[in-house]
């Protein structure tokens, strides 16, 4: 295997905020096309974790390395990699003063440069994709919790990223609308794309991770395949993990 | 004192043609009111951003300072007091001569000092909107600025539109010291009527009575303007 299959490489990665340490130092890599599930307790790190990967938190300590490039050096310019990392939030964060296909549209014509046609006809069609065509003129507002993660999917989708970032993306949402985000989530792992998920959905974890992580303590605790890591937990701290949410 | 009010503010502002000097004066105190809430603004949004940028360089650093100096020293003395040192402190030799420099001046004055105050109404409109925004323009790519200006601050206006409307109104009324360095706003000109018809009642009630119909139709404007805005919220 050749370094070019690492998307993503985590040195030492530490990070504290103030007196608490959320994360002692992690080391692990995500590989092109890989689907990786971080799971853990609340207030494991797995959030941060997440978000350091982007750099939304600066890490204090260790190195992040995205398609070979150390991001966390100052040097770095993080807006351009942010560009190839698309992320979706618990609160779905859309810009509520922007249609849907606004939304969708202004990083690509402002960040990337394509043009409104372009980017509205790249926007239209994922919109229909996830079966939204017809809201692309609604306000968010508008919508329902499960719409608006779907918008929030596509939106990160419409600047063509190299990896999704999902931070506990169903977990704002009412019961009946997890289903229709998993299922885009789904879709997007088997057309290939390189997904990094923090959830608390096992099932999800189990049926479409190529990994998963258990993050504990501000370590990863325990990694394998969704077999290994739900079928046979090692630490004594995942199987009380799992016991308590399965 | 309300006798024969109509026959006197006929003789004044009719007969005496009075009501061209009121015109003229409505225009300077527009004028004023217009430029200094649009420079204040801009200037405002500027130094909002200033104070709330995360102070993680010696740079942010120094621009909240200047920010802070600017507001406390604007917002501590009165704006007459600015006026005055502005137009015979600061400046009495620049534009010597020329007929729109008290005009100008009182533009630039009540617009730095307007800003001071629009700064902070900004500045709590900005930090109103919820900080997952600009994490969410920031993940697409956006600097901080691009996210500032495109995301954050379009909301955040529209929450604080009531205020800055209120800050017009207040510039309306505020105008009116203007006359102090010479411009030929409302107030002023109505002294001018006054001193010619030896009769204060008739001419300063006019005063009041058109200051509060242009706040009366300002706030009316507003409240459609703002109506529109909240379109994009049910």
């Amino acid at each position: 295997m050749t370094t070019n299959d690492v998307l993503i490489k985590v040195e030492g990665l530490k990070k504290s905020f103030g007196e608490i340490d959320v994360l002692k130092g992690i080391d692990t890599e995500i590989k092109r096309g890989e689907v990786v599930c971080i799971i853990g307790a609340s207030g494991s790190g797995k959030s941060t974790f997440l978000r350091c990967l982007n750099l939304l938190e600066e890490p204090t300590g260790g190195k992040i390395f995205f398609n070979d490039v150390d991001i966390t050096d100052p040097k770095t310019d993080i807006n351009l990699h942010r560009q190839k990392m698309g992320m979706v939030f618990q609160q779905f964060n859309l810009f509520p003063h922007m249609t849907v296909l606004k939304n969708m549209t202004i990083a690509p014509i402002k960040v990337l440069g394509i043009s409104k046609e372009e980017a509205e006809d790249r926007a239209m069609k994922l919109l229909e994709r996830v079966g939204l065509a017809d809201r692309a003129d609604a306000y968010p507002s508008q919508l329902s919790g499960g719409q608006k993660q779907r918008v929030a999917i596509v939106r990160a989708l419409c600047m063509q990223p190299d990896v999704m970032l999902f931070d506990e993306p169903t977990s704002a949402l009412d019961p009946e609308m997890v289903g229709e985000v998993l299922d885009v989530m789904k879709q997007l792992a088997k057309e290939g794309m390189t997904m990094a998920v923090v959830t608390h959905e096992m099932g999800f974890a189990r049926e479409v991770s190529d990994r998963v992580f258990f993050i504990d303590e501000g370590i990863i605790m325990e990694e394998g395949s969704p077999e290994e890591v739900f079928g046979n937990p090692k630490s004594p701290r995942l199987q009380d993990f799992l016991s308590k949410v399965i | 004192m309300f006798d024969n009010f109509f026959e006197i503010f006929y003789d004044i502002f009719i007969k005496g043609k009075a009501y061209k000097l009121m015109l003229d004066g409505l225009v300077y105190t527009l004028v004023i009111a217009v430029f200094a809430v649009l420079l204040g603004i801009i200037l405002g949004a500027l130094l909002a951003v200033c104070k709330v940028i995360p102070q993680k360089n010696i740079i942010a650093k120094f621009f909240n300072s200047v920010a802070n100096v600017y507001i406390t020293v604007f917002r501590g003395t009165p704006v007459m007091v600015q006026l005055l040192l502005f137009y015979y402190g600061i400046f009495p030799r620049v534009m010597r001569g020329y007929e729109y420099k008290a005009l100008i001046i009182a533009i630039l004055v009540f617009g730095l000092n307007s800003a001071a105050y629009v700064a902070e109404i900004i500045r709590s409109g900005i930090l109103s909107i919820d900080k997952g925004q600009m994490e969410a323009g920031r993940s697409l790519g956006f600097t901080y600025s691009q996210t500032m200006m495109k995301i954050i601050l379009p909301q955040a206006i529209k929450n604080i539109l009531p205020a800055l409307g209120n800050e017009f109104i207040v510039m309306i009324k505020e105008t009116s010291v203007a006359g102090f360095i010479t411009v030929f706003d409302l107030t002023r000109a109505t002294r001018s009527i006054v001193a010619d018809y030896y009769n204060p009642f008739v001419p300063y009630f006019t005063l009041a009575v058109v200051y509060l119909v242009l706040v009366m139709v300002f706030t009316y404007f507003l409240n459609i303007f703002e109506r529109r805005l909240r379109k994009s919220d049910h």
